[in-house]
């Protein structure tokens, strides 16, 4: 290869970074400039005062703290039920599982992993049509079926989480608690679960933040627009990122769409921190690449 | 153990969803609905102009991605100095924390005026719009599916080269990237798939209009708008049964994706 043509290598490689990371910047700097002049207290609580707001007594009508406090709930359910499933089912598999049960379940898993969310919206929604028609009439698409859903979408990844972080643990360390006498449940409770209790954490924190930003699975399983906050399980709900996608396809005038964008600064606040304390917690994050959105 | 028990439950969900998609193919119109025509005024609710569109999409956005990501990656890992790259690829992870919606809402008010206004006709909402928003969602997964595989090389391969007194871009062409043909494959395989399921962006800025689209500034609808947007109809209609088959077609293009970036990884391994 002669100088030039190192040379235009050399140069693709850059043209493509300033590529990507101007289109980002780009994106990420037109949010901020739109988005800036909106965010304030009143884009949150509307016209209600804040300590009335927070102490519940009054509904706020024209800011997002309905679907800020929606999205919250919504996230406390689906981790709260995600978590204990995927914890123990990440612990079989590096644990106990045999060799062709972990390829099976190995595969299997990715697959779920793979599915697009919004087939996985699709399936709740079906299930509780089903319900809705040979069960009972009270049942409806609601917060309920949207955290179930949701944490139906993150297990995988805190499943594959789970497993990787156990797996990775040094054999020395591994051997010793054994080597000492502790039977294997005390081995992974005692000894391998403390060990790579940072890594599992950082998972599930960034499972946390797949639950905020998700819009697919709750526009299908529950989200609405306008219901206030959420004070029953078998409700619809506002959620902010079907509050982002329903502004976009709705506003009525210039104000709603600065709004729209106040309020896709505090998501993205919300997913950078989340993102940032994943980080911090398992120091260096050990990607494990999602495959979808 | 409690465990297996969570499996086995995990595993339920999963074969009751393809139970739930399997009937579909059973009948014998199946096959109409996957390649006839949308029309349901004339009783047609063929899916092919759906499935053409999410090809459409998914394919250009990969296209565009794709020589982005790959010199991104290769920046980042063969040809950057050691600071900037670590730098760069604390960024890249990020961008994979910034929420799709977020994509989508700007692209619909910052990219498709433009493109509205550079093309001079149609609204701006088309394929090459939903492509280039895209294309910049998934390229950070890209990116960090390359640099995975760029890290695998052997270190003394790379020491080999320095040793030879190769520069960076030749330790990049002709040491790197044919050591990684396969991690490229596979990560391009999985991105495909990930552009394939992605709901909002097209649903947003594509337009979602039903026709077998034309030219890249065709407005055009994929699988996945389509089961968001006919979701709302009543429960007994046939468009509404429609949007079960679109999920099983989703479902089986992720199974084949998957499968696939599976058999590329192993045929690696054993070589």
């Amino acid at each position: 290869m002669n100088r030039w043509g190192e040379k235009a290598v050399y140069a693709l490689s850059v043209i493509s970074c300033m590529m990507l990371f101007g289109s980002v910047a780009t994106l990420l700097c037109y949010l901020l400039i739109k988005g800036l002049p909106a965010l304030n207290l009143g884009l949150i609580f509307g016209s209600t005062p804040v300590g009335d707001a927070l102490l519940l007594k009054r509904q706020v009508f024209d800011g997002i703290f309905p679907a800020m406090a929606g999205t919250l709930a919504l996230i406390l359910l689906a981790i709260t039920i995600a978590v204990p499933l995927g914890l123990l089912a990440g612990i079989y598999m590096a644990e106990y599982s045999g060799r062709f049960t972990r390829n099976v379940f190995g595969f299997l898993f990715d697959l779920l992993s793979g599915i697009p969310s919004i087939v996985v919206g699709l399936f709740g929604f079906s299930a509780i049509l089903f319900l809705h028609h040979h069960v009972s009439e009270a049942l409806v698409p609601s917060l309920l079926v949207s955290a179930l859903s949701l944490a139906f979408l993150v297990l995988p990844y805190i499943v594959k989480t789970t497993q990787m972080a156990l797996e990775t643990v040094p054999r020395q360390t591994r051997v010793t608690g054994l080597a000492l006498g502790a039977t294997k449940l005390q081995n992974i409770v005692f000894c391998l679960i403390p060990e790579s209790f940072s890594t599992i954490l950082g998972g599930i924190i960034l499972a946390v933040g797949r639950c905020a930003e998700d819009t697919a699975v709750i526009m299908l399983t529950g989200a609405v627009a306008s219901a206030g906050l959420p004070n029953s399980l078998f409700k619809g709900f506002e959620a902010l990122p079907f509050y982002i996608y329903y502004i976009s396809s709705q506003y009525a005038d210039q104000a709603e769409l600065n709004q729209g964008f106040g309020a896709c600064i505090v998501l993205l606040l919300i997913c950078a921190t989340l993102f940032i304390l994943a980080a911090i917690i398992q120091r260096k994050v050990k990607h494990t690449l999602l495959y979808r959105h | 153990m409690s465990a297996l028990v969570c499996c086995l439950l995990v595993l339920l969900i999963l074969g009751f969803m393809i139970v739930t998609g399997l009937p579909l193919f059973g009948q014998s119109q199946a096959m109409d609905l996957l390649t006839g025509a949308w029309s349901p005024r004339n009783n047609l609710y063929g899916i092919a102009p759906m499935i053409l569109g999410t090809l459409w999409i998914s394919l250009l956005s990969v296209t565009i991605s794709f020589p982005m990501s790959l010199g991104c990656a290769a920046y980042i890992s063969v040809l950057g100095g050691h600071k900037k790259a670590t730098v760069m690829k604390g960024c890249v992870q990020m961008m994979t924390g910034i929420p799709t919606i977020i994509y989508g809402f700007v692209g619909v008010f910052l990219l498709v005026p433009l493109i509205r206004e550079t093309a001079g006709r149609g609204s701006g909402m088309c394929i090459l719009s939903a492509s280039l928003v895209l294309a910049v969602l998934i390229a950070p997964t890209m990116i960090l599916f390359f640099i995975q595989s760029f890290d695998r090389v052997p270190r003394s391969w790379l020491d080999a080269v320095d040793a030879l007194g190769g520069s960076r871009v030749q330790k990049l062409v002709y040491v790197v990237l044919p050591a990684c043909v396969k991690g490229i494959v596979t990560g391009t395989v999985l991105s495909f798939g990930r552009a394939l399921g992605d709901t909002l962006v097209a649903l947003m800025i594509a337009g979602n209009a039903v026709q077998t689209p034309n030219s890249l500034l065709d407005s055009a609808r994929t699988l996945t708008s389509h089961i968001a947007l006919v979701s709302a109809a009543d429960f007994e209609s046939m468009e509404f049964k429609s949007i079960f088959l679109c999920g099983a077609v989703l479902y089986l293009i992720t199974a084949v994706v998957i499968l696939g970036a599976r058999l590329i990884e192993k045929r690696g391994n054993h070589e």
